[in-house]
């Protein structure tokens, strides 16, 4: 039985921001599927009453003072920014 | 020149029978002959190391360059950033990149007066086994450039094998240390989560991700390690511990030391010389007066499934931020969406993406419980698997990696099977603990790695172990012609 469909693969591209054609779909849908597969192999462990790690270090919060500090200039920040215009980061139109 | 260790070339820089400008030379005439084939270097540093070369030749014989590492040449894996100094992470993405400031590692390493010869290629974004998943080429494993040097830190470890820096800078998440330093028969050690600071290492897997060093010897590693390690306020996830002197811990001594050799690491699947390896190297600890014993890991064998659940949900997040709005190479776009899609649908490659799309699958409404969740608590499992050794082991001794290196093409078509090649590392880092492989043997001409493993923030025994080995055997001194 297939755990994903190719319906499935579009909508989690879609979240992913990527970009697919059919034959990615296809691939993809196919690779996930068989990866999926290996994971089901967790339903074998009960772990019902196990508690999740999320990190190995018992770490608290760790904080620090509210403290303006320097940065970046402005034109460093942007130094790597494909697009800009007066002293700000440039992208195209957010809406139609 | 490339056989000689850190403590002997501080030596020869202490006493004047070399200069730094002529090491660093000797590190670029050597990439200049070898390179060609290896293909560990993503980007040289050439003009900008000599001139720093140069400057510290005016401190030799002086109090300022008493550090010992002082004047060293290291190569960098591409995804730790060096401030105006090109970083790709071996993604087309990133081809343009010019960090502007430097990871806390490069600091440390330029406070220490090392010099940074060039930026390692690696698999993009530190996903893959083989270096076969760079955006740009694969580099070459320098004992037979037909076979992957591994990965994802196949650079670091192929420009330390193949004599073109001393050492190196690398990044483990599920093995991408070890398993290179195996391939290649150099010693890399992964340490303890949250020992060395991540700030400045483009994240993967932000839970796993630890740098660590690639080395000819131990006791260069422990140099290194010394150098690196310690607490870091820009990462709130670093440790807040004492670095103990590691060096003091190389002794030679292992006589009463109790090691655990879990049956999972011998099991099926495992090459025959790989096993034969490791038991010749347990009996010559035996020798030197250790004890062993077989004891059991029994969740290893899902240890596959759960590191690919948490390291690509970890990373289908970290990796939103490749999005081609501050940085990077941005694709033509007609609007915002556009941009996003087109950006890095280009920019990644498949490994990259089929990471994010089983990340993003597992953390989506409606599966996050059944898979990330699932996976999260049989870490836990897996984590006190190796507490319950560790009460009552000093270390846990088995393979690096089932088989020795492998030949280009032979599983980059089928994702599964390259992901069960790091089925003996990545339980370490689920469990956030310490280890190294060194060098153990040959098979086919190929090296082979042990990998000894520690409680967390024990380094300090697994040096002891990993260096008493070495100095019993002859295996580190095994190199590849070139």
């Amino acid at each position: 039985m297939s755990r994903i469909t190719k319906e499935e693969v579009k909508h989690v591209a879609n979240l992913a921001r990527l970009e697919m054609d059919e034959a990615e779909v296809e691939k993809f849908t196919t690779q996930l599927d068989d990866i999926i597969s290996m994971a089901e192999q967790l339903n074998e462990l009960d772990t019902e009453n196990i508690e999740p790690t999320t990190h190995v270090l018992d770490l608290k919060n760790v904080l620090r003072e509210d403290k303006v500090q320097p940065w970046l200039s402005r034109e460093e920040a942007l130094k790597n920014a494909p697009d800009q215009e007066n002293g700000q980061v440039k992208v195209p139109s957010i809406f139609e | 020149m490339f056989d000689k260790s850190i403590s002997e070339l501080h030596s020869l820089l202490h006493k004047k029978e070399l200069s730094v400008s002529e090491l660093v030379q000797t590190s670029f005439d050597r990439i200049h002959t070898v390179d060609e084939k290896v293909k560990a270097f993503m980007t040289l540093n050439e003009e900008g190391a000599m001139q720093a070369a140069k400057a510290l030749d005016g401190k030799l014989g002086t109090e300022e360059a008493r550090g010992l590492l002082f004047g060293l040449p290291v190569g960098v894996k591409d995804n730790i950033v060096t401030k105006g100094l090109r970083t790709t992470a071996s993604s087309q993405l990133l081809s343009n990149f010019e960090p502007l400031h430097n990871a806390t590692v490069v600091e440390r390493l330029n406070a220490a007066e090392t010099i940074t010869v060039g930026k390692l290629n690696m698999d993009e974004f530190a996903m893959g086994s083989s270096n076969e998943n760079s955006g740009y080429f694969g580099t070459r494993n320098p004992w037979n450039t037909d076979y992957v040097p591994g990965g994802s830190s196949g650079g670091s470890a192929a420009s330390v094998a193949a004599g073109e820096v001393f050492f190196s800078l690398g990044s483990d998440t599920g093995g991408s240390i070890r398993q290179p330093a195996a391939f290649c028969g150099v010693v890399g050690l992964k340490p303890t989560y949250g020992l060395v600071s991540r700030f400045g290492l483009i994240a993967f897997a932000s839970s796993l991700d630890q740098i660590g060093a690639i080395t000819n010897t131990v006791e260069d590693n422990a140099y290194l390690l010394q150098s690196i390690a310690g607490h870091d306020k820009m990462d709130s996830t670093s440790a807040n511990v004492d670095v103990p002197d590691y060096l003091s811990s190389l002794t030679g001594d292992v006589k009463g030391l109790r090691i655990a050799v879990p049956k999972e690491y011998l099991a099926e699947g495992v090459d025959e010389d790989v096993k034969n390896s490791v038991l010749q190297s347990l009996k010559k600890l035996e020798e030197l007066g250790a004890t062993w014993d077989e004891v059991s890991l029994p969740h290893s064998k899902y240890a596959v499934a759960t590191y690919y659940l948490l390291s690509s949900s970890e990373a289908s997040a970290n990796l939103a931020r490749f999005d081609g709005v501050r940085y990077g190479v941005r694709a033509e776009a007609e609007n915002l969406l556009d941009l996003y899609k087109k950006t890095r649908s280009e920019g990644f490659g498949d490994e990259v993406k089929r990471r994010i799309m089983l990340g993003t699958f597992a953390l989506s409404s409606g599966y996050y419980d059944a898979y990330y969740k699932k996976a999260q608590k049989v870490r836990t499992l897996i984590k006190n698997d190796f507490e319950k050794v560790f009460e009552d082991y000093d270390v846990i001794i088995g393979p690096t990696t089932p088989t020795p290196a492998f030949k280009v093409g032979e599983k980059i078509d089928n994702p599964l099977t390259m992901y069960a090649n790091d089925i003996l590392t990545i339980p370490v880092n689920l469990a956030g603990v310490p280890a190294i492989s060194v060098p153990c043997g040959l098979s086919n001409g190929l090296p082979v790695g042990l990998q000894i493993i520690g409680k967390h923030f024990d380094e300090k025994t697994v040096y002891r172990v990993a260096h008493a080995f070495e100095q019993a055997t002859d295996h580190h001194k095994a190199k590849p012609e070139l």
